[in-house]
């Protein structure tokens, strides 16, 4: 399936990325070039195959369920972009 | 001052040991050796103020009789890791004014044992590149030219800073990281060693993320047992990275023998590629007939999937990097673009701050990500992971280790390198399929091609046999005599 250049704007509102006219271009071509390369997949029946999701883990590690950290909101703060106050970062308001 | 920065790490470290030079002079070399290649834009950020005060505190352990590791040895990081205190931009607009407040845990282990930090090495933007091109703080010149010709020639990537700046002699190691081979096409374009331990052997906390299902870090050296050095320094468990290894790291650097009498050694026959350079697969020849004549078995092999594994990559591991790199939203930390809603600042700071890869790879992974296409693409993919995982656990019933070449060319034209982006990552085709199955595999300089560029040769082993890896490596460093070839052609020009 080739992606349209409607496709491409969903993909890229998805990803909250804004391309310029000549990237939104530049992207499809790409993108379906790609994908087209990636289809060489479809040559292999994988249906009795387990998906692997990593390596050497059968389960995740459990840790003990206790603070291990904390107090650090200057730390956190430190790299706060706009006029961050009162420890709260920044943003355009959201609510009406 | 120019034997200073000459020597290998071990070399230097003896000398730091037996008192034969002190850590400040010793940095003081490297320190003016970096600003004099600045033109191969290897750092991003120099840090000598930091450097000079650790030799300083080096050189009072070393006189007490006392010293980790690599007490008092100069070395670049590369700026994915993070650096408390210090600027790391991952190569990244989006991070140009990034100070993290806390250190990786790799770089702490590194100073811990007592290293000194030169400065922060460039890099593709977030690792995702094969030439350093992709980097905001524009590309790295590689030190190596063709005989007899200045044409600036690209050191690799993702690593490309770490390689360029160890070739120029303007750190005695770096640390690099490896999703794909962006440690060992680096260390092979510029004519040194680089490991990719076990996925799980060195601690991912405070590693910027790229694919954390695939990302490993690890050193990039001169030689291998400079690497088994560093990788000794580096590793170990860290209860802040869930996927790490719990166990006792070994002393790498004590368990090289360089002896490969009996082992088995596979090649597989899916890497002879259509249309191999034939310098690359005479290289490979080559290698053969070392590992044989110093003692072991070579033994034919087949790794079926291998055609699979670039394809599975560029799948998984763009998945993986949007999911990551969705927390660059212009919040908390990094660039911030205003816009007029929330929405708007998120897409404005985004579609400014990363560059066109980054950009091109986010997409790939919303899209296979995305209601209708999670089947089709990302777990096909996870599936096709398992059949090329599974012929590696086949292949090593029968071998112990697996030789092939590292790169399939020799370091290209930085002014006209692939503009086509699947010709681009095809750059990874040896050393991708590591990656995905999670095993260690190492990159030695073994060969100079007819206009005298460095080629590499991999060698891949089991799971955390590491030590043993690095004794193949060895084996073949010594055979190779890359040193001597490269002392030979420095003559003759």
């Amino acid at each position: 399936m080739e992606l349209t250049r409607e496709n491409i704007m969903t993909i890229a509102r998805l990803a909250r990325l804004r391309l310029s006219e000549e990237r939104i271009e530049s992207a499809r071509h790409d993108l379906n070039h790609i994908l087209g390369w990636i289809d060489m997949l479809n040559e292999l029946n994988v249906d009795k195959v387990d998906p692997m999701f990593s390596v050497f883990i059968d389960q995740m590690p459990r840790r003990q369920d206790v603070v291990t950290d904390g107090n650090i909101a200057d730390d956190i703060m430190a790299n706060a972009p706009g006029e961050p106050m009162f420890n709260m970062f920044e943003v355009p308001k959201v609510v009406e | 001052m120019t034997d200073l920065i000459n020597l290998t790490l071990s070399q230097a470290r003896d000398k730091l040991r037996s008192r034969e030079i002190s850590s400040v002079e010793l940095t003081s070399a490297f320190i003016k050796q970096m600003e004099a290649t600045r033109e191969l834009n290897a750092y991003i950020t120099e840090t000598p103020e930091i450097a000079l005060k650790q030799a300083d505190i080096s050189d009072k352990r070393l006189a007490a009789g006392k010293g980790g590791l690599l007490e008092g040895l100069p070395i670049g990081i590369k700026d994915l890791f993070c650096t408390k205190g210090t600027l790391t931009t991952a190569g990244s607009k989006i991070l140009q004014n990034y100070v993290p407040r806390y250190e990786s845990t790799v770089t702490q282990n590194l100073w811990d044992e007592g290293a000194v930090m030169l400065g922060k090495l460039n890099l593709d933007e977030f690792a995702m590149g094969s030439a350093n091109l992709t980097s905001a703080y524009g590309p790295v010149i590689n030190p190596w030219k063709k005989k007899g010709d200045a044409e600036a020639l690209v050191p690799g990537g993702s690593s490309g800073g770490s390689s360029a700046a160890v070739a120029a002699r303007s750190c005695l190691a770096a640390t690099g990281t490896d999703t794909g081979g962006s440690i060992r096409q680096p260390a092979a374009f510029c004519g040194l060693v680089g490991i990719k331990p076990t996925y799980g052997r060195c601690s991912r906390y405070g590693v910027v993320a790229f694919a954390s299902s695939l990302d490993q870090a690890g050193p990039i050296t001169h030689t291998v047992r400079d690497a088994a050095l560093m990788l000794e320094a580096m590793s170990g468990y860290d209860p802040k990275d869930s996927t790490s290894f719990k166990a006792d790291v070994p002393g790498f650097e004590s368990l090289l023998t360089g002896n490969v009498r009996g082992l088995r050694i596979g090649i597989p026959k899916e890497y002879r590629i259509d249309g191999m350079n034939e310098e690359v697969s005479q290289l490979w020849q080559q290698g053969i007939s070392w590992l044989k004549q110093a003692g072991a078995e070579i033994i034919d092999i087949s790794l079926p999937h291998t055609k699979y594994a670039l394809p599975t990559y560029y799948i998984l591991a763009p998945a993986e990097a949007s999911s990551n790199l969705a927390r660059y939203d212009g919040v908390r930390y990094g660039l911030r673009v205003e816009g007029e809603n929330l929405n708007d600042l998120y897409e404005m700071t985004r579609g400014e701050g990363f560059g066109n890869e980054v950009k091109r790879r986010i997409m790939i992974g919303t899209y296979v990500l995305s209601a209708g296409f999670y089947d089709a693409y990302f777990r096909k993919a996870q599936k096709v992971r398992r059949l090329i995982t599974t012929d590696f656990a086949q292949a090593f019933d029968k071998v112990d280790y697996i030789l092939t070449p590292s790169t399939p060319s020799p370091a290209f034209s930085l002014k006209n390198p692939p503009t086509d982006p699947v010709e681009m990552y095809m750059n990874d085709v040896f050393t991708v399929t590591i990656n995905l199955a999670g095993l260690p595999a190492v990159s030695v300089p073994a060969g100079l091609t007819q206009s005298g560029l460095p080629l590499g040769l991999q060698v891949i082993g089991r799971a955390f046999d590491e030590a043993g890896l690095l004794n193949v490596a060895e084996s073949i460093e010594v055979a190779a005599n890359f040193q001597g070839k490269v002392t030979e052609l420095r003559k003759a020009s």
